[in-house]
């Protein structure tokens, strides 16, 4: 059984296709790296997982908790999965720990007692326990995102969605960031990230996506993928061409 | 014929003042109240609402206070509702403060960075949740300046109630020309206190957008 099933899924903006017709199921536990030019719809594909976007065609289910548009049904899927922006969008006018405490208890109606104690864990977890009471821009730009993987953690999903998160990120702050996705994987998370850091995609991933035109182009395990690819997009993307 | 004092011209004035403060606190408050529920039908993800919404802006914002005052103190008797030149006042300049701090509101909120929004979705947060708890805190920052600038307007703004028969500062002024026949006297010190009233709020606008630009996103 799949954590994740995602089926025909088509998504336009406005005559713009997208999507057009992904398939993709992801097991519990499994590691997913997507990688795509830019516009080949890895970020849209993400995206709607979340509920971010809308979908068109097709059906994406998460544990149970299907995409429709309405709220109560884009709740029960987004206290699923979890998502990881480029640009880390932590609450300025809140504190790490804050940030951290504020969507379980506003959503779940945890104690703060309780949520303090979480966000306390959880950003021990991506080392950052120091910082609980320092505001976003007081962090470096790879500490506020590790606190925005800590905020997503403390919702306990079931699945970790990353979209392109050390692009915003200077040369030198990369390695913290993926260093807590690796352990992540390690530990047994689902996820699923856009990237286009292809060392870490083919050492941490249990499969790689390659999209190309709003399609799967290509799938499979890592070593397959970058050492054998078949089709020729996938050549010219990965400079073999 | 009875001879007017300086003192006698400027002690009537200030007690007149009194009902101009007083008009401009209860209309900008009320203003405040009601501007902050149109401003949520305005951003509201229901498009009748914020058509809705958007028409009321346009309408207070389209026509001169004077007619929105003429309309309610004339308009509501033939109704059968009768209306004293103070509930007229009052009810006339909530609903246009409210129009214009709803449109100065709605400016601060689109101004917060879509990433919030988009972070604060993902993290299972309903609208109602996310404008009290990520976007309205960051967004009110934004609109204390022009919020405190606006209310001079407001103050200014009750002088056309004395039209109505409302007695605050200009009617006031107005009723002690009469007696005294020193219009310029009069309206001098009128215009005075009036920007006895005005000049620190706007003032205190500017310094707090200064302080509010310098000063980082906390504290």
């Amino acid at each position: 059984m799949s954590l994740i099933t995602i089926t025909e899924v088509r998504k336009s903006f406005g005559t713009n296709e997208v999507l057009k017709g992904i398939n993709l199921d992801v097991a519990q536990g499994e590691v997913i790296a997507i990688i795509g030019k830019s516009g080949s719809g890895k970020s849209t594909l993400l995206r709607c997982i979340n509920g971010l976007e809308t979908i068109n065609d097709g059906s994406i289910t998460v544990a149970g908790a299907q995409l429709l548009p309405d709220e109560i049904h884009l709740r029960a899927l987004r206290l699923k999965v979890g998502m990881i922006f480029q640009g880390f969008n932590l609450f300025p006018h809140l504190t790490a720990g804050r940030n951290v405490m504020l969507s379980p208890m506003v959503v779940k109606k945890v104690s703060q007692k309780e949520a303090e104690a979480e966000a306390r864990a959880r950003l021990e977890q991506v080392g950052l326990a120091h910082k609980f009471d320092a505001y976003p821009d007081q962090l470096s730009g790879g500490q506020q995102q590790r606190v925005a993987i800590a905020r997503a953690l403390a919702m306990k999903p079931l699945a970790l969605l990353c979209d392109e998160i050390t692009s915003a990120l200077d040369p030198e702050l990369v390695n913290e960031v993926l260093a807590v996705v690796k352990s992540l994987a390690e530990q047994g998370m689902t996820l699923l990230m856009v990237t286009h850091e292809m060392r870490f995609a083919r050492e941490v991933s249990d499969r790689v996506v390659f999209m190309h035109l709003g399609r799967v182009h290509e799938i499979g395990p890592p070593e397959e993928v970058f050492a054998n690819p078949r089709t020729p997009e996938l050549k010219q993307f990965l400079g073999q061409g | 014929m009875t001879q007017f004092s300086t003192w006698d011209i400027v002690s009537n004035l200030l007690l007149a003042a009194r009902w101009t403060v007083l008009l401009s606190i209860v209309a900008f408050v009320g203003g405040g109240i009601v501007g902050l529920l149109v401003l949520y039908c305005r951003i509201a993800r229901k498009p009748w609402l914020q058509r809705a919404a958007a028409l009321y802006i346009e309408l207070f914002q389209g026509t001169p206070l004077l007619m929105q005052l003429f309309l309610i103190f004339f308009g509501l008797p033939l109704l059968g509702i009768d209306v004293s030149p103070w509930a007229a006042a009052f009810v006339s300049l909530t609903l246009w403060s409210s129009a214009f701090l709803a449109e100065i509101w709605r400016g601060c909120v689109e101004s917060i960075p879509k990433g919030q929004w988009e972070a604060s979705t993902s993290l299972a947060m309903t609208f109602v949740e996310q404008l009290r708890y990520v976007i309205l805190p960051q967004a009110m920052r934004i609109a204390v300046p022009p919020t405190v600038g606006f209310s001079v307007q407001v103050v200014k703004g009750t002088a056309l109630t004395s039209i109505i028969g409302f007695v605050e500062l200009s009617k006031a002024s107005t009723i002690i020309t009469n007696a005294t026949f020193e219009p310029f006297t009069v309206y001098g010190f009128a215009a005075l206190i009036y920007f006895a009233l005005c000049w620190p709020l706007s003032k205190s606008s500017q310094l707090l957008e200064r302080k509010l630009n310098v000063a980082h996103h906390h504290h």
